[in-house]
């Protein structure tokens, strides 16, 4: 099956493509280069005047595992307010703040995206993870597995287990996990609120195993970067949510001592402590510092306004915020001696203070970061907002008229304490190809996605240029996933299932036979029952695995 | 052929450390339980699943005629109910499909007892924790209602009196408090002959006892000098204690707290622990996962977003935990299809009702009355893979094949039934 996509504008910021009109064909799931003139083209789509790029890429976003099923769960008032009936094509489900996973699939497709990563996976309930994700259809998925407050980890740190124990741990729990990445989640405070430590700062220490977060961060960092894992190590901070937690984040930064770090929701972790109130922006501090250093990539976490769920693994921060939830309920779980999670409904309101500045906050970095390879576009979703009001946030991120309005709407006393009203850049359409596919990839070790180059996976979108950028991202002309149109209009054509891209780093398989000892003393599973196989992932025809490369072991630091 | 570290469904514990030895010449499918069995899973494991024959109308049928005749049924009804929902993650995903296809509502059988719990998390929610957290952290264990082991026969010996901890404590020294029912405590009773704390009480004053030591947690000052048989002096002691406890758990099983609102007194337990968390840790332990409970949950709620007694009646699914129960849309006659699932024994018939019924599951199904279609299914954890979720919602286990079925799968079952069917 050869296709060809004819004249659109394409924007392939992987290729330093801005705008140019070209011809871009795909042969059986996979972009080519133009074929011999003999070749005939089995389908040919006319895109004169229309936007083309590729599928875009959601590095973070919460759509598997059992926060996001407590999440669903709590919430049948929500699901109630977005019902979705089932169509020829599709199955029913419901949307909003935690759609099932059916509807999560199509609604991502019908937005143009092609793949999305959940970022919690946690060892102990990966399988979990990836059956959701198994019943999201169409785009791709991965997951970040989750460590730093797991037992094993802080014990081999308190035991000063040298590191490349530790990066073989953190190798086997990749491949367990059947995960793309390492993420920590306020580092050993999960563990601390266990032992009844209701707050953790970086260089306090975990009160039983007498490690601070620095030092996990730190050795998490170095064991990512020395496997050679593409993404770097996914770091949600400590102290969410807490005025002042911007000096934590600027010194998460320099304590990262230069490995590759990500750092994600910055927004939740950028605030200070200025004004009457106490609680001010630190967006510009935050903004220098990623500028300066080149080895810290963010993502936003943007907060819109409205109801939503937020569902973390951070249960020592959801226990200290619920009482701002609502509705009024929520769920705090200790998991495994493994890590923990909390789901805790909240609704924005862009009347109060705090949400009003967190709005603008986001915004802010958003528009300070200079460099968008290294600054990507989430809410992350559902924290911030739900993944469907995307194209409200590119609006307000390419559009400053529509931006200052919407900012002389907020809270007085947030306007006030906020710089956004004075921002006047505007986010192109080529800046948003690379946040929103080019760098998430790139960002994420998906060599062969977010790019139009031959090779790469046909994962294309196509869209009506529209000076409402809101209008014109919510609603593609098309889009293909592998090469086959699975929307068309804004609608989904064709039902698929993506692929779980992992990653497998060598390591040395010795380490199984301590692993295995601990959890036969200590736990309730055995070993091997936590490894998610292959097979898990794929049954009921639900895509496959799909391995990136991991550079191999790179050279020790020291 | 013997198999290690075989997981085991017949509670909600699932233990993963079973050794299972198979068949021999003369028994083709007999197993029989080595090592680390319960009273549970030997019945389990050693009980035959010889095939029979699919039947429609009593009569034996072939597999297509009995699809075929499902289809019928289901085709001609208005408001279908899949009941019982006994099976694994896989058959529950066939479930699902069949439910959206077929406009049906699905339910479990246990949901009259789960309902009480996942009312409670829609309503206030709750702070719990998983059986490792258990095993290795707790001080201090509060039992409600429950003597956890007639239903759960190895918690104690892997949760409570373990050898060794992750955090170097003593296990023996773990106290255990029941309250509510008459509960054999010998489970309870320490390694070196300490007993248990017994607060009796009849489990259907449950509700006034818990809420008095929900009170006193509070510190509220309780006028009483008895409730339902305890003295309040005894419940102060006890508030006391899991205030002292540096973690605690608190657990109850939903299936024992057999009265009306159970849900409230659900509430007034964890809301108990939530309390207890503003100054020291506290959990809530819920005691369940029987017949497949959160596979139908966990799979019904990420598929639809709703858990059990949803309904896809108008396209879309639909939740009500009152009236979409398996008992009130039976007893109205609202359900005009019943099609009960039942894999993992031969226990769990279809209710006896005038409803059309299709009995799917275990081969040797004790049925009450003939339905009017029956396919025999391979078990689940014996016949064939699959994959479940324990009691605490959290971790999910591969179950093992270990030995060879003639019998389909219930997901493909329900996928030829599937077939048959057009999408309103």
């Amino acid at each position: 099956m050869l296709i060809k996509l004819t004249g659109g504008r394409v924007y392939d910021p992987a290729h330093g493509i801005d705008g140019k009109v070209m011809d871009i064909y795909a042969r059986d799931g996979r972009i080519v280069a133009k074929p011999k003139d003999t070749e005939r083209i089995d389908q040919e789509y006319q895109l004169a005047g229309k936007v083309v790029m590729a599928g875009a890429i959601d590095m973070h976003t919460h759509i598997g595992g059992g926060k996001v099923n407590i999440a669903r769960m709590m919430l049948p008032e929500d699901h109630r307010g977005d019902p979705v009936g089932h169509s020829e094509l599709c199955r029913a489900g419901c949307g909003h703040a935690a759609p099932s996973t059916l509807t999560t699939g199509y609604r991502y497709a019908e937005m143009g995206y092609t793949a999305g990563f959940e970022p919690a996976v946690l060892p102990m309930n990966a399988r979990q993870a990836h059956l959701e994700m198994g019943d999201v259809p169409i785009i791709d998925k991965g997951g970040y597995a989750m460590l730093g407050s797991d037992d094993m980890l802080l014990r081999m740190l308190a035991a000063k287990k040298d590191q490349n124990a530790i990066n073989d741990y953190v190798a086997w729990t990749l491949h367990a996990s059947q995960a793309m990445g390492i993420k920590v989640v306020n580092p050993g405070g999960i563990s601390a609120f266990k032992f009844n430590q209701r707050m953790l700062d970086l260089d306090e220490n975990n009160s039983y195993y007498q490690v601070t977060p620095r030092e996990v961060l730190k050795t998490l960092a170095r064991a990512v970067y020395e496997l050679g894992v593409p993404h770097p190590l996914h770091i949600h901070g400590n102290n969410l949510g807490v005025p002042g937690n911007v000096e934590t984040t600027l010194n998460t930064m320099l304590g990262a001592e230069g490995y590759p770090i990500h750092l994600t929701h910055i927004q939740f972790h950028s605030y200070g402590t200025e004004g009457d109130r106490k609680f001010s922006s630190g967006a510009a501090r935050i903004a220098e510092a990623i500028n300066q250093r080149k080895n810290v990539s963010a993502d936003v976490g943007q907060i819109l306004f409205g109801q939503t769920v937020t569902a973390s693994g951070d249960n020592m921060a959801q226990f200290r915020n619920h009482a701002a939830g609502s509705p009024k309920k929520w769920v705090v779980m200790d998991i495994e001696c493994d890590a923990g999670c909390g789901v805790v409904p909240f609704k924005y309101k862009d009347k109060n203070f705090v949400n009003a500045l967190q709005w603008a906050i986001g915004l802010e970095i958003f528009l300070l970061v200079e460099d968008p390879w290294r600054i990507f576009l989430t809410t992350d979703h559902p924290n911030g907002a739900p993944f469907t009001s995307y194209p409200h946030l590119i609006r307000l991120l390419m559009d400053k008229t529509f931006r200052k309005e919407a900012f002389s709407r907020i809270s007085p006393d947030a306007q006030a304490m906020s710089t956004l009203g004075s921002i006047e850049r505007e986010y192109t359409l080529y800046e948003i190809a690379i946040m929103t596919r080019a760098g998430a990839a790139k960002l994420v070790g998906l060599h062969d996605r977010g790019h139009l180059g031959a090779g790469a996976a046909a994962d294309i979108t196509v869209y009506t240029d529209d000076a409402d950028r809101e209008k014109m991202f919510t609603k593609p002309d098309h889009v293909f996933k592998d090469g086959q149109l699975v929307v068309k209009d804004g609608s989904v054509v064709k039902v698929t299932w993506g692929a779980t891209h992992v990653v497998k780093p060598e390591f040395d398989r010795g380490i199984e036979k301590d692993i295995a000892k601990y959890f036969d003393a200590y736990h309730t599973v055995r070993m091997e029952h936590v490894k998610v196989t292959d097979q898990h992932i794929a049954d009921d025809g639900r895509g496959h695995v799909q391995v990136h490369e991991c550079k191999g072991r790179r050279e020790k630091t020291t | 052929m013997v198999i290690e570290n075989v997981t085991c469904p017949a509670c909600g514990l699932l233990c993963d450390d079973l050794t299972i030895e198979t068949a021999t010449d003369s028994a083709k499918d007999k197993l029989s339980v080595v090592k680390n069995g319960c009273h549970k899973s030997v019945v389990f494991f050693s009980r035959s699943a010889s095939p029979t024959s699919p039947r429609v109308d009593g009569k034996p049928a072939t597999m297509a005629q009995a699809i075929t005749r499902s289809g019928e049924i289901l085709r001609q009804a208005q408001m279908p109910l899949l009941g019982a929902l006994a099976t694994e993650v896989q058959g529950m995903r066939a479930v699902m499909s069949l439910a959206d296809k077929a406009g049906a509502t699905v339910d479990h059988m246990n949901s009259n007892n789960f309902m009480r719990n996942v009312q409670v998390v829609q309503n206030s929610g709750w702070q719990t924790t998983t059986l490792t957290e258990v095993r290795n952290r707790v001080d201090l264990l509060l039992v409600i209602g429950t003597d956890i082991v007639s239903t759960f026969p190895r918690f104690f010996e892997r949760q409570i009196w373990n050898g060794e901890t992750m955090f170097g404590q003593d296990t023996s020294k773990r106290e255990i408090v029941y309250l509510g029912g008459d509960p054999d405590t010998t489970a309870g009773v320490a390694p070196d002959g300490r007993k248990p704390d017994v607060l009796p009480c009849a489990i259907v004053q449950l509700p006034e006892v818990i809420a008095v030591l929900r009170a006193l947690v509070l510190g509220k000052r309780v006028v009483a000098h008895e409730v339902a048989g305890i003295a309040v002096a005894d419940l102060e002691k006890l508030a006391a204690r899991l205030k002292a406890a540096r973690y605690s758990v608190v657990t109850w099983a939903a299936a024992t707290l057999d009265f009306e609102h159970a849900e409230l007194t659900v509430q007034n337990i964890v809301e108990l622990v939530k309390t207890l968390n503003s100054t020291t840790r506290s959990s809530g332990l819920p005691l369940g996962g029987m017949d497949g409970e959160m596979n139908a949950n966990q799979v019904a709620t990420w598929t639809s977003g709703y858990p059990m007694r949803s309904s896809y009646a108008r396209s879309w699914p639909e939740h009500d935990a009152y009236h979409l129960s398996t008992d009130v849309l039976l007893q109205s006659g609202e359900t005009d299809a019943l099609l009960w699932v039942s894999t993992f024994n031969p226990d769990a018939p279809p209710p006896v009702t005038q409803t059309p019924t299709i009995a799917i599951g275990h081969p040797q199904m004790k049925l009450q009355r003939e339905p009017e279609v029956f396919i025999p299914v391979s078990v689940p954890g014996i016949d064939h893979q699959g994959i479940a979720f324990r009691m605490d919602n959290v971790v999910s286990l591969p179950l093992y094949q270990l030995r060879e079925s003639t019998l389909p799968r219930l997901g493909e079952v329900l996928g030829e039934i599937e077939k048959t069917l057009k999408t309103n």
